[in-house]
C-alpha cells in the first residue's frame, strides 16, 4: 500500500493550485468568481463551503463508484452534491447565521458550480476515496485562491477596504481620491481574472503554448 | 463496462433518492429549533438596532442572552392596530412580526399592524414599525422607527436574505439606512409621501428622499416599494394620533 501522502498524492493537491488551476486554466466556475468577489469575506466563505462540499462528495461519489449505473451517473453526482449543499447551508443557517446571511443565494448556486460536477466525473468515478478527498481539496483550494486574490483587489480599488475594514485613508478622499464603481460592477471580475491569467502564463513555463 | 440491469437502475436510484431525503429531512428538523431561534434573536436584535438601543452588544459574552435582556428592557410596549386606526385586543405584537408574511397575506381589512414602543431616554418616545417586501432574489424586511411626531423618521433597519453583496445587499449597511435618519413620510398639508430612493442621487434638502445604490436599482426600487406599502396602512392611525 502507497503512503498516503506519496508523490503522486501531493500532485493531486499542488497541481490544482496552479499548473492545472479549475479557473485560470481550465476556466471553470468563472459565473460564482464574478459574482461573489466584490467583498473579501463572502469569497473565503463561499471557498471554504466550496472545499467541504467538493471533499466531500468526492469521496462519497468515489465510495459508491462502482455501484453507480454509468446511464445515471450524472444524476446521482447531482443528488449528492445539492445534498451536500443543503447540508451545508442548513448547519450555517443554525450555527453560522451571520456567515449564511453574507453568503445568501451563492450557497445554493454552489450546486451549479461545474468544477464540483467536473471533477466528479474526471476523477472520483475512477479513483480510490483518499486520492478523491485529495483531489477535492486540492481543486477546491485552487479555486479559492483566485477567489481571494480577485476579491482582495475588487474591494481595495472598489471600496476602499479590505474584509470591511477602511484601509484607504480618509485624507487620500480628501485629496481627491475616489473609489473606482467600475471594479465592484460583475465585468471588473473578468479584467482581474484576465490579467491573473496573463500574468500566471508569464511566469509558468508548462502553460505557455507552442505555436 | 459493467452492464446494470434496468431492474438495478431504478432500484438504485430509489434508494439513492430515499436515503439522501431521509437524512436532509433529519437534519432540517434536527436544527430547526437552532434555526428559528437564531431568526428571533435576530429580528429582536433589529428592532434594537432602528432605535440605537444596542450598546454593549458587541461586549457582551452571551449575545442572545443580552439581547433577550435589552429587549425586554427596552421595548417598554407594544401593541396592534387596524387600518383603521383601532386598537385591535388579544394579539402579539412580535408574533405578528415574526409571521409578517402570512399576515400581509391577510385582506387588508382583518390585516394586524404591529407597532413596538422603545422608550429611550435621552431621545423620547419611538414608535417601530417592520416591514417587508420583495428584492431582487428574495425577500427584504426592516423596522422603521419613527418620532413621537409620527412624522420623522428616527432610524430604519433594512434586512435581506438574497441580495447581490456588494449591490442590492448593501441596503443594510450603515451609511445607506443612515440616509433616512430625519426624513418624513408626511408632506406639510399632512399627506402620505412615504419615502423615495432616487437613482440618480437625492437633493440633500428633499425631506422625502434618499439616494439609491449603484448597481442596486432593483432592489432600491423594492425598497422603497415597501416602505410605502407598509406604511401605507398605518397612515389612519398616525394621522388619529397626531391630532
Amino acid at each position: 500500500m502507497e503512503p498516503l501522502f506519496s508523490t503522486k498524492n501531493l500532485k493531486l493537491l499542488k497541481e490544482p493550485l496552479n499548473d492545472n488551476n479549475p479557473i485560470t486554466v481550465q476556466v471553470l466556475g468563472i459565473c460564482s468568481a464574478l459574482a461573489i468577489t466584490v467583498q473579501l469575506k463572502p469569497s473565503i466563505v463561499m471557498a471554504l463551503s466550496v472545499l467541504v462540499v467538493l471533499a466531500i462528495s468526492n469521496v462519497v461519489i468515489s465510495l459508491l463508484r462502482k455501484m453507480i449505473p454509468p446511464r445515471i451517473r450524472i444524476i446521482v453526482q447531482l443528488v449528492v452534491i445539492a445534498a451536500m449543499v443543503i447540508l451545508v447551508d442548513e448547519v450555517l443557517q443554525a450555527y453560522a447565521y451571520d456567515v449564511s446571511k453574507q453568503l445568501s443565494v451563492f450557497v445554493g448556486l454552489i450546486i451549479t458550480n461545474c468544477i464540483i460536477m467536473g471533477r466528479l466525473e474526471a476523477f472520483a468515478m475512477a479513483n480510490k476515496p483518499w486520492p478523491a478527498f485529495l483531489d477535492g481539496i486540492g481543486n477546491a483550494a485552487g479555486y479559492g485562491v483566485i477567489l481571494i486574490i480577485v476579491a482582495f483587489f475588487r474591494e481595495l480599488l472598489g471600496s476602499g477596504t479590505i474584509y470591511g475594514l477602511q484601509v484607504i485613508p480618509d485624507s487620500f478622499y480628501e485629496a481627491g481620491y475616489a473609489n473606482n464603481g467600475l471594479m465592484i460592477l460583475p465585468p471588473m471580475a473578468l479584467v482581474v481574472v484576465g490579467l491573473i491569467i496573463w500574468i500566471q502564463r508569464g511566469k509558468n513555463q508548462k502553460l505557455i503554448e507552442e505555436n | 463496462m459493467k452492464n446494470f440491469s434496468n431492474l438495478y437502475i431504478f432500484g438504485f436510484a430509489s434508494v439513492l433518492v430515499i436515503v439522501v431525503a431521509a437524512l436532509l429531512s433529519f437534519v432540517s428538523e434536527g436544527l430547526k429549533p437552532l434555526q428559528e431561534r437564531n431568526v428571533e434573536i435576530e429580528k429582536k436584535l433589529d428592532i434594537l438596532r432602528s432605535v440605537d438601543m444596542t450598546a454593549g452588544i458587541d461586549e457582551a459574552e452571551n449575545k442572545p442572552a443580552f439581547i433577550e435582556e435589552m429587549f425586554a428592557k427596552n421595548i417598554s410596549e407594544s401593541y396592534v392596530i387596524n387600518a383603521n386606526g383601532d386598537l385591535l385586543e388579544g394579539r402579539d405584537a412580535f408574533a405578528i412580526a415574526k409571521a409578517l408574511k402570512a399576515e400581509m397575506q391577510q385582506p387588508i381589512e382583518t390585516r394586524g399592524l404591529p407597532i413596538f414602543v422603545a422608550n429611550n431616554p435621552e431621545t423620547g418616545t419611538k414608535y417601530i414599525i417592520p416591514v417587508l417586501g420583495k428584492g431582487l432574489w428574495g425577500p427584504i424586511w426592516g423596522y422603521v422607527a419613527l418620532n413621537d411626531d409620527y412624522t420623522t423618521l428616527y432610524g430604519t433597519v433594512f434586512a435581506h436574505s438574497k441580495e447581490t453583496p456588494g449591490l442590492g445587499a448593501e441596503i443594510n449597511t450603515d451609511w445607506f439606512m443612515a440616509a433616512f435618519k430625519g426624513k418624513k413620510i408626511f408632506d406639510e398639508e399632512g399627506n402620505f409621501t412615504s419615502i423615495t430612493v432616487v437613482k440618480s442621487g437625492a437633493d440633500p434638502n428633499d425631506p422625502h428622499g434618499v439616494d439609491a445604490i449603484s448597481g442596486g436599482t432593483i432592489t432600491s426600487k423594492a425598497l422603497e416599494e415597501m416602505l410605502r406599502d407598509c406604511l401605507n396602512p398605518y397612515v389612519n392611525y398616525f394621522k388619529k394620533q397626531m391630532n
